[in-house]
């Protein structure tokens, strides 16, 4: 990726945003205009020609942490008309594994491309284990180059099979996960194959088939075929540069799909091939595949129908993941894709998605030891997902082992999902990502879908390279499998552990 | 075709107001009052249906108790008045163990009989104790499953409470010279139990024993408890004695199925004496969790008793400890004791305390138990808060003294109406078909300790921090 793309100002959809503090304009203010030429961040604003105070930027305030600087508006006020305070509904937001201030950071990220100005903590969670837990050993100085983020490699090379077939390349470890058309509204599934190919990575149709507004973008995006096969014909298959078996969801296994009937609108059943108004429910598993033969069947029958196209195989993670891996492999996949429990999912059973299938914290490094030993693994490409949730996390799996990583959740809170979990509700998300509503529907864009994530990977981007440059790495390739560089705080001594940044332990309401 | 097993839900509103977990607060005082774009009359959920029309005579904090948390009237609101909080009820809720998402959970389920699903993933912590330290393993295209609850195959939740024998024997005629003793089934491995507190009215009991007869199942109580309502429910209970007053209670003991007697050492010299009273009883023998259950369940399983029932308290610990293992750990060490000495399969084996929702049931059966027995989650059905004011002899903010016959029975029903489907989902996704086969099946499970061992043991090296268990 030698010329990166470009990072554009995308701000939220919504007229007040939700930042760390709170700073409130009392009916003291003049409209002096102090505070907006004074704040470098941009927290207040004044239009020429137009005397009433706005109300400050919430988000873009750095809080307490500005008293000592010379701008700090609420002591410079004249008026003494501004006060700041932590913001209170920062409680009400976020879980264990997303918490608030993870929200906030990739808000701040997609809006802007780069890393956050306030500070918050958006390199971990707060679930207490998996790679919260897990850090980067303190790296040598004497290791770190100094080189541009253009010069450093990210990308991933999906084919290495060395059949011959393409070797298809993306400029970044991650690519989007399956959001099928009936579960997310389509400015959003056409706005993520858009920003899939201003970043040369894909995005993926999910089991719901293949809108033609896509055809545009069609390198770019993976038809998935799973259980239900719904909208999946030769020619979207023909389209891909991949195609994807999904055996299986993370966050539901054994479970198969369900879209509920009040999101099977005309558009969605004309897609899906089915009727108006009726519950879609994928089966589990594939009633034509019993086997690793009849696996392999399915392989070769996509082989055959698309001489170009590189098949995936999404697994979820039970305890004999790695054994269906490597079936995967013999089979003749190119891609391994793993799907832990702690994923993102459309709708699910909460029986399910807390207690089914193993973390992918555990997953990577067993798939990644048993395809070495098996002496397979520099032939098949490992995808990890299932609660990779920053950027961190996306260089941890990859240091555990996987060559990159599927992303779905963090791709929705670019668009400013707040994680309320009621995307299975009747009319749908009400932010409008995750419905077929139109009324809703209408709330979002494709270009600010796209430019929203392109946004929030770039700033991912800055990350990435900070890291391989303390480490003294040019490129992803060379972190895969680096678990060597990586500590668990919970195999630490005490002392040991005081050297690294702690786990964030705060009791929250659930 | 057997006719499938289901249990019919119907729905019953709340009698209070539940409490939900968020407010919308709103600064009143800064309202523009018509900018015509209020985000109250555009809420997607009608959360405000109630009050929006009269803005002027509501009370200051507003708590919005079905707000579903999407922000938007905070994020939309022209001027900004709204905020959220988490509803200070809502932390009232329950205890560590019996925490508020739980409780507020199995609200709904009692309230729908609907399974809760959501989107957006999972919300919780990477692991927790007790049966938050186990994951369940699902099937995988190596190990092909059925197709679960939506599918055409049944899946039988059905459990045995009578004794079986280790083996036949035949005389020289080939006729069967062992004797079969008859077969107490009950379709679901889930039975109840009167509950330690919260019995403010004699229709709570009832509301028990009436869900349990409309189910299937039986439910436990105390023999000093009985009362001429209950005896209409007879066959359906399980009355609890001991070796000093089971004589006294010989009216029950003829009607019912099932009896408990409490562990006492020489009990078994009383079974024989119980099984003249009524030649067709099943015994149970009851005892608490603590450090002795192994060795005792070894003693009883020798004898011919039907099932084995241990209780915990209410959080799933065993009792007399001061360093008390959790239920899930005790499960297992029965279990396998028995297993050892191959007299698992004679004895059933019963467990209570500490099961709050449906995962445990399906966990606590991985672990080794044939059924397990409810109590203080029937009460939570009925809009019990967990907050012990009853035990203090204070007032009941779910006001069980007014709780009548019909609600109470049907929400009960409609609780294990949720947790019989997850249970089918959760089997299904194991590509099981007979919650007998789950027993003891840890191979559909996986542990922390084992992951953390296989997975990161050889990275990170050895576990300095032990997990509370």
């Amino acid at each position: 990726m030698n010329k990166l793309p470009e990072i554009k100002e995308t701000p939220s959809r919504f007229r007040n945003t939700i930042g760390k503090y709170i700073i409130k304009r009392s009916s003291k203010c003049i409209s002096c205009g102090l505070c907006a030429k004074l704040c470098p961040y941009g927290v207040h604003l004044r239009y020429d020609n137009y005397s009433k105070p706005i109300r400050p930027i919430e988000h873009k305030c750095i809080g307490f942490e500005c008293k000592n600087n010379e701008y700090y508006c609420i002591d410079k006020c004249p008026q003494q008309a501004l006060t700041l305070r932590l913001n209170p509904i920062l409680e009400t937001m976020g879980d264990y594994r997303w918490t608030s201030e993870m929200l906030i950071a990739h808000f701040e990220m997609a809006e802007t491309g780069n890393l956050p100005n306030v500070k918050l903590e958006y390199d971990l969670g707060n679930s207490g284990g998996g790679f919260d837990k897990i850090r980067f050993i303190n790296p040598d100085a004497d290791k770190y180059i100094n080189i541009s983020d253009e010069e450093i490699d990210t990308s991933v090379q999906l084919n290495k099979t060395g059949d011959d077939r393409p070797v298809t390349t993306i400029s970044i470890p991650c690519y989007g996960g399956g959001m099928s058309y009936g579960s997310t509204a389509l400015p959003v599934m056409v706005g993520r194959a858009r920003a899939a190919k201003v970043l040369n990575t894909l995005t993926c149709t999910g089991e719901g088939g293949y809108p033609p507004e896509l055809l545009p973008y069609k390198e770019h995006v993976i038809t998935q075929v799973a259980t239900g096969l719904f909208g999946v014909r030769e020619e979207t298959i023909k389209y891909s540069p991949v195609m994807e078996f999904k055996y299986a969801q993370g966050a539901k296994p054994g479970l198969g799909g369900h879209l509920l009937g009040a999101k099977v609108t005309p558009a969605v059943a004309a897609m899906r091939e089915t009727v108006v108004g009726s519950s879609l429910f994928s089966p589990f598993p594939f009633h034509s595949v019993y086997s690793v033969e009849d696996h392999k069947k399915h392989v070769d029958w996509m082989k055959e129908i698309n001489h170009d196209v590189l098949v995936s195989v999404k697994v979820s993670t039970p305890i004999d993941v790695d054994m269906v891996a490597i079936g995967a492999y013999y089979a003749g996949a190119h891609i391994i894709h793993i799907d832990g429990s702690y994923g993102g999912t459309g709708a699910a059973p909460d029986i399910a998605k807390k207690n089914i299938a193993m973390p992918i914290e555990y997953a990577i490094p067993k798939v990644h030891r048993f395809l070495l030993n098996e002496g397979v693994r520099d032939k098949i490409c490992l995808i990890a997902s299932g609660g990779i949730r920053n950027a961190m996390d996306v260089v941890k799996a990859i240091a555990l082992g996987a060559d990159g990583v599927v992303i779905g959740t963090a791709e929705i809170v670019a668009l400013e999902c707040v994680r309320c979990t009621n995307c299975e509700s009747g009319r749908g998300c009400a932010r409008g990502i995750a419905t077929t509503d139109p009324e809703l529907g209408y709330m979002i864009t494709e270009e600010y879908t796209e430019q929203r994530i392109v946004n929030m990977y770039m700033a991912w981007r800055k990350q990435w390279c900070e890291i391989l440059r303390s480490f003294g790495m040019k490129s992803l390739k060379e972190l895969v499998g680096r678990s060597d560089i990586l500590v668990h705080l919970d195999y630490l001594d005490e002392s040991e552990r005081a050297k690294y940044k702690p786990a964030p332990n705060v009791e929250m309401v659930i | 075709m057997p006719k499938k097993y289901h249990i019919h839900a119907s729905p019953v509103p709340p009698r209070v107001k539940p409490i939900g977990k968020y407010t919308t607060i709103e600064f009143r005082e800064d309202c523009a009052g018509s900018c015509r774009k209020c985000v109250k009359k555009r809420c997607i959920y009608d959360v405000f249906k109630d009050n929006y029309t009269h803005m002027s005579i509501m009370e200051e904090p507003e708590y919005l108790y079905t707000c579903n948390s999407c922000f938007r009237c905070v994020q939309e609101c022209t001027k900004g008045i709204f905020s959220r909080a988490i509803n200070p009820e809502y932390r009232t809720l329950g205890d560590k163990y019996w925490t508020p998402d739980i409780i507020y959970k199995t609200w709904l389920q009692a309230q729908t009989g609907k399974i809760p699903v959501s989107g957006a993933g999972y919300r919780g912590p990477f692991v927790g104790s007790g049966f938050d330290s186990m994951w369940t393993d699902m099937s995988e295209i190596v190990r092909p499953t059925r197709d679960g609850i939506h599918g055409r195959e049944y899946i039988n939740t059905c459990i045995e409470l009578s004794r079986r024998p280790l083996g036949l024997s035949f005389n020289e005629d080939m006729s069967l010279k062992t004797e079969v003793v008859p077969i107490l089934e009950i379709p679901l491995p889930i039975l109840f139990q009167q509950p330690e507190f919260g019995i403010l009215s004699k229709n709570i009991p009832i509301s028990i024993a009436k869900a349990a007869e409309k189910i299937g199942t039986l439910m436990f109580i105390k023999s000093q408890d009985l009362n001429s309502d209950l005896m209409a429910y007879a066959a359906n209970l399980i009355p609890c004695v001991n070796k000093n007053n089971y004589k006294n209670h010989t009216e029950i003991i003829h009607k019912c199925k099932m009896v408990e007697i409490d562990y006492e050492p020489g009990i078994e010299k009383e079974f024989s004496e119980l099984r003249k009273i009524n030649n067709d009883l099943f015994i149970s023998v009851g005892m608490p969790l603590n450090k002795h259950s192994s060795s005792r369940a070894l003693e009883i399983a020798q004898t011919d008793v039907d099932t084995i029932h241990f209780y915990a308290d209410n959080n799933g610990r065993e009792y007399d400890s001061d360093n008390p293992l959790f239920i899930k750990e005790k499960i297992r060490e029965i279990h396998l004791a028995l297993v050892k000495k191959s007299i698992r399969q004679k004895v059933n084996l019963l467990f209570s305390g500490g099961m709050a929702m449906a995962e445990h049931v399906a966990k606590a059966i991985i672990c080794g138990a044939d059924g397990v027995v409810i109590d203080s989650a029937l009460l939570v059905a009925m809009e019990c808060r967990m907050c012990y004011r009853c035990k203090s002899g204070l007032s009941c903010p779910a006001k069980f003294e007014n709780a009548e016959l019909p609600y109470g029975s049907q929400r009960i029903v409609n609780l294990m109406g949720a947790w019989h489907s997850q249970l089918l989902e959760i089997m299904g996704a194991m590509g099981l078909r007979e919650a007998r086969r789950l027993r003891g099946e840890v191979g559909r499970s996986m542990w922390f300790e084992d992951l953390e061992k296989e997975c990161f043991g050889p990275i990170f090296g050895e576990r300095k921090v032990s997990l509370k268990l």
